[in-house]
């Protein structure tokens, strides 16, 4: 149990470090702002981006609180996860957090299994895309731990950051929550 | 007598937290000695690492019908094959899924996949799921390039199989290639370690 807690202590610790050196890095990607393929994919609804397009999504400057959840259609545990991250977001929302849903789907799959998914599911976090098939590039620049498994979650406001490689459930994203606001 | 029980407490939690520490990332680094296996093959038969007696190493690819970017890669993992199994690096491929989560890659569908895509190498099931946690892969595709030595098989590339799983045609790192061109010619890997996204692998 005392492992647990210390464990969990330097997971939470890590990204405190991280985020002075990420500050920089933001301000340099805030003024350019990539959206790719709107000619291409210009049908789809929600905007795509490669990282650097991004990044700025990943940190704030504001009060607010943000959950970045990234995610894909395909995969299971993401979609069983959903529920509870837009029943909590629903709850908090009037709280200052904003929810960003990050989606990993193929551009094949994006009118296809994307568009009718958020749809049918009335997702209320602010679905963007994610189509940057440089992962070896990005993925450590989400987080320097983050091994490229999804479901994964970012959690930050101004002062502080977490990121989680993991599934949550609704009271264990409540409780990671909490400690933010 | 206090210094020496401070001592002894810290020791006690350094070690304690050591060993803890060392389950959550487990699995393979680079250097490490890997295991060999006794698996099953999509043609029934058993398949070890030791059965290839003239090899130089090994592409374990950890992969699996039902993920889209195991999909992407299935032609590159066969090119891979072509080209490195006649320098004596073939390909042995792994399905680490449970097949109750995943029906989608049962022995019968893998069957039916290695058929219909003319697979070159064996499509081994991790049946009692007991390998990959072993070599800790955690998604597919997630290649572990072994060189056999007399010490073993050596792990010296874990990761992915290039930096573009939508195109290979806009490739500009091939990150297995690189590391087998670089094992057989004697030299350093240059990049040992590589991220990527993937399908978990369903326990």
């Amino acid at each position: 149990m005392i492992m647990k807690k210390l464990l969990f202590g330097l997971v939470c610790i890590l990204p405190l470090f991280l985020s002075c050196k990420n500050e920089t890095e933001k301000s340099k990607s805030v003024e350019k702002k990539t959206v790719l393929n709107v000619e291409t994919e210009e049908t789809v609804r929600f905007p795509v981006y490669d990282y650097e397009g991004i990044a700025p999504l990943l940190y704030t400057n504001t009060d607010k609180t943000y959950i970045v959840n990234f995610w894909a259609t395909w995969c299971k545990p993401c979609i069983e996860e959903l529920p509870g991250f837009e029943k909590l977001y629903a709850e908090t929302k009037q709280n200052n957090v904003e929810m960003i849903l990050v989606s990993l789907d193929m551009p094949n799959m994006w009118k296809t299994q994307l568009e009718p998914f958020v749809e049918n599911h009335k997702l209320q976090g602010k679905v963007v895309i994610l189509d940057d098939p440089k992962m070896n590039t990005w993925i450590p620049k989400v987080d320097k731990d983050w091994g490229g498994g999804i479901p994964a979650t970012l959690i930050f406001n101004k002062e502080e950051r977490a990121f989680y490689e993991r599934g949550f459930t609704y009271e264990e994203l409540k409780k990671e929550l909490d400690k933010f606001l | 007598m206090k210094t020496i029980k401070l001592l002894i407490a810290f020791i006690l939690i350094t070690l304690t937290t050591a060993f803890s520490i060392k389950p959550i990332v487990a699995g393979y680094k680079v250097g490490d000695v890997a295991t060999d296996f006794k698996l099953k093959n999509t043609d029934g038969t058993m398949v070890s690492l030791a059965d290839y007696q003239d090899a130089k190493g090994y592409l374990v690819i950890f992969t699996c019908n039902t993920c889209p970017y195991a999909m992407k890669y299935e032609e590159r993992i066969i090119a891979l094959d072509k080209k490195y199994k006649e320098r004596g690096v073939p390909v042995v491929a792994i399905m680490p899924n449970n097949v109750d989560v995943k029906p989608g890659d049962s022995f019968e569908n893998m069957q039916k996949r290695a058929n219909e895509k003319g697979f070159t190498f064996p499509y081994l099931i991790d049946e009692n799921q007991e390998i990959y946690p072993q070599y800790g892969a955690t998604r597919t595709p997630h290649v572990y390039l072994l060189e056999k030595t007399t010490k073993g098989n050596i792990v010296r590339y874990i990761g992915a199989i290039d930096d573009n799983y939508q195109d290979e045609s806009q490739v500009e790192e091939r990150f297995v290639e690189n590391a087998v061109d670089a094992m057989l010619s004697g030299k350093e890997v240059p990049i040992k370690t590589t991220k990527a996204i993937g399908c978990s692998i369903k326990a």
